[in-house]
């Protein structure tokens, strides 16, 4: 059969007594066309089985037996012919114990493949007491600690509690101790007496980050997590294994007690530690960023992130972020009178004697801009690369997240920083009278601070003090990007849009508003007035882009040809 | 196999064990680790030159093998609320329960090394200890 006959054919079944057509192949973990479960043809119709143990992106296990259902298979005469019913349905015979066949007996969602003619029986009164059972036995040892649980909030341990538990427990012996906070490596904490034994983190780790490095030890009731004696688990992707945790039995020693997650504001955003850019969610609450989880986009990082990019948001909050117009020049003490001086300096500027080296940190729209103004003062531009160690995994070797959006404004050409030495030449040589500069320190690629002090004009724009920002003239405080909102285009071409999460800090202002308005006081038409405007007048000049909005990228972006 | 054949050599299976038969089988120690800490026949440390090993299948469980443990346990000096095997700090003893020794008729029964004791009373269990200080 070929492929695609594959993947549209059907299967009729019923759920919930509801007729519902679901295809007879479905994408498993590793995306191979597997017959389709239960547990995956009640969530095509909208019926959610509750699960420990099943992740969409893991092997199954089928060990939590949280997702069994009661279910019923058409039953077959000895031709092989459907037996009917008076009324022409056919016969059904519901799944029983074998030795006792008035007894119902489910069979885990996850695994069971699904037959025509099936049906599902979600909600029928056995398959709630099937649910009931299974959590209460998950529950006995269980330490019910959740007013200082970190999981609290978003466990599914509470949220099935509240659709399929009991308020009182029966349990009267005493629980089983296991170990609690077990240091598993630098980055995870864990209370084995809150594990369910799901074994998500262990084939998460074994399969996708294929790190073999946590197992379960001894049996029974004291069956437990670990990692073997004196071995750190410790991998770039250990912190995937504390989102996918149901419970919160492993957590983030970054984020422990640190904050209750209700009080969390999440915001779709990217991470921008590298040129995958990891879809991400950032928690934050009172402008201030307490964790970054990955956002699930099976285009570019599926549903997991690095641990370095992870962690990499504390500098948000460093206390010695720029955040006031500054620069020796400056005579205003507003953002009106500061871009007056800046865009009167540049005017006084002749063509050909400016030069501007922007960052592949910067976003698309403010590279648009900030190309406008290279073009209106006849300015040479660049933008500098920043290559590190990438991995097999999500890693990329590119350390700027948006390498290819620089390319693609024409900001730089193709191989970033080609320019760069030209640059350094003209200045030395008093060729080059002005430079505008927004995020890099360009003390470190060729242009000295001895350089910069031969320049008539330094422009400098960027969000955290370095050499060429107490050089500037004109200092002009910018955005991290988690304070505004942006788009950047991943190395292998993926454009994705992010979202402001904090407030930007006093005098602080997301780039492409000054960019904007510099360009009008230079004199340039420019109809946008907005991220989003930016983006959709963008896309119209540059052909890749052609056809994309803003509203179109959606939260998983949108692949363009680079 | 292997891991027989190391506890037989050894007398335990040592960390050490582990590691080397995970890196002679391609495996990752905590497979090894996983295996040798689910079956109570491995044993993960040296044992006792007394080891008394005391039924709690159902005949003897119902007949006293707890109290019986509890006694030993106390005796020698070990924590009675642990799970799984328990050493003595000079070596003389380990104590543990085991699953049928098939010998119900005479519950709760104790096999002290190969000797086999039947129907243990505490008093009985004193002799028993008297009996392995004497040797």
């Amino acid at each position: 059969m070929p492929l695609a006959a594959t993947l549209v054919e059907k299967i009729r079944i019923q759920i919930d007594g509801r007729d519902v057509e679901v295809p007879k192949m479905m994408p498993d973990w590793q995306g191979k066309l597997q017959p389709t479960t239960m547990l995956q043809a009640c969530q095509q119709a909208g019926v959610e089985i509750p699960h420990y143990c099943y992740h969409p992106k893991l092997p199954i296990a089928g060990n939590c037996r949280m997702c069994l259902v009661e279910f019923g298979t058409p039953m077959m005469g000895p031709d092989r012919k459907p037996i009917l019913n008076e009324d022409g349905t056919p016969k059904i015979a519901k799944s029983v114990l074998p030795y006792e066949p008035g007894t119902p007996r489910g069979a885990i969602g996850c695994a069971t493949a699904i037959s025509p003619g099936m049906e599902i029986y979600p909600n029928s009164p056995a398959t709630k007491q099937m649910r009931e059972a299974v959590l209460e036995s998950l529950l006995i040892n269980h330490p019910l600690d959740c007013p200082i649980c970190d999981q609290a909030g978003e466990c599914k341990l509470q949220e099935y509690s509240m659709q399929h538990g009991q308020a009182t427990s029966r349990f009267v012996e005493a629980k089983v101790h296991k170990p609690k906070q077990v240091d598993l490596g630098p980055r995870i904490m864990l209370d084995d007496e809150r594990c369910i034994l799901c074994s998500r983190c262990v084939r998460f780790t074994r399969d996708i980050a294929g790190d073999d490095a946590l197992g379960f030890v001894n049996r029974g009731s004291y069956n437990t997590l670990a990692a073997f004696p004196g071995r750190e688990f410790d991998n770039n992707y250990t912190l995937n294994t504390v989102d996918i945790c149901p419970v919160g039995a492993l957590t983030s020693k970054d984020f422990r007690f640190q904050m209750r997650v209700w009080f969390l504001r999440e915001t779709k955003s990217l991470c921008t530690s590298c040129g995958t850019g990891c879809n991400v969610v950032v928690s934050s609450r009172e402008e201030k960023v307490y964790r970054l989880e990955p956002r699930e986009n099976d285009a570019v990082n599926s549903s997991w992130m690095c641990d370095a990019g992870r962690l990499n948001y504390k500098w948000i909050g460093r206390e010695d972020r720029l955040t006031r117009l500054g620069g020796s020049r400056l005579k205003a003490c507003t953002w009106t009178g500061g871009a007056r001086e800046v865009a009167e300096g540049l005017r006084t500027a002749r063509p050909g004697t400016v030069a501007i080296i922007a960052s592949a940190r910067q976003t698309n729209e403010e590279l648009y801009w900030l190309k406008k103004i290279a073009t209106r003062l006849g300015a040479e531009s660049d933008s500098i690369p920043r290559v590190g160690e990438g991995d097999r995994l999500l890693v990329s070797a590119d350390k700027n997240p948006n390498s290819n959006g620089a390319r693609l404004t024409g900001i730089c050409g193709p191989l970033l920083g080609m320019k760069l030495a030209g640059i350094a030449d003209g200045i030395r040589s008093g060729s080059i009278r002005t430079l505008i500069v927004f995020g890099e320190d360009v003390t470190r690629h060729g242009i000295s601070a001895e350089m910069l002090q031969r320049l008539d004009l330094l422009v400098v724009s960027d969000i955290l003090p370095n050499q060429t920002t107490r050089l500037a003239h004109y200092l002009l405080p910018g955005c991290a990007p988690a304070e505004k909102m942006g788009s950047f285009v991943n190395v292998n071409g993926r454009l994705q849009k992010f979202l402001k999460a904090l407030e930007p800090r006093e005098d602080a202002r997301p780039e492409i508003e000054f960019l904007m308005e510099l360009l009008g006081l230079l004199g340039a038409p420019q109809p946008a007035r907005s991220v989003e405007g930016s983006f959709n007048q963008m896309a119209k000049e540059i052909p890749a882009l052609a056809g994309l909005t803003w509203s179109s990228l959606g939260d998983t972006g949108a692949t363009v040809q680079i | 196999m292997f891991l027989h054949a190391l506890q037989e050599h050894f007398g335990f299976i040592s960390k050490d064990a582990v590691e080397w038969t995970a890196s002679k089988l391609g495996l990752q120690p905590i497979n090894v680790h996983e295996l040798v800490t689910f079956y109570p026949m491995f044993r993960q440390e040296p044992l006792g030159r007394h080891q008394i090993k005391v039924c709690r299948t159902l005949s003897c469980a119902l007949a006293g093998a707890h109290q019986v443990r509890t006694f030993f346990c106390k005796r020698v000096g070990l924590d009675p609320h642990k799970h799984g095997p328990q050493t003595t700090s000079d070596g003389h003893y380990t104590v543990e329960f085991v699953e049928c020794l098939a010998s119900c008729g005479t519950a709760p029964v104790v096999m002290v090394n190969e000797t086999f004791h039947e129907q243990v009373t505490v008093e009985k269990a004193e002799q028993i200890l008297a009996g392995c200080r004497a040797t």
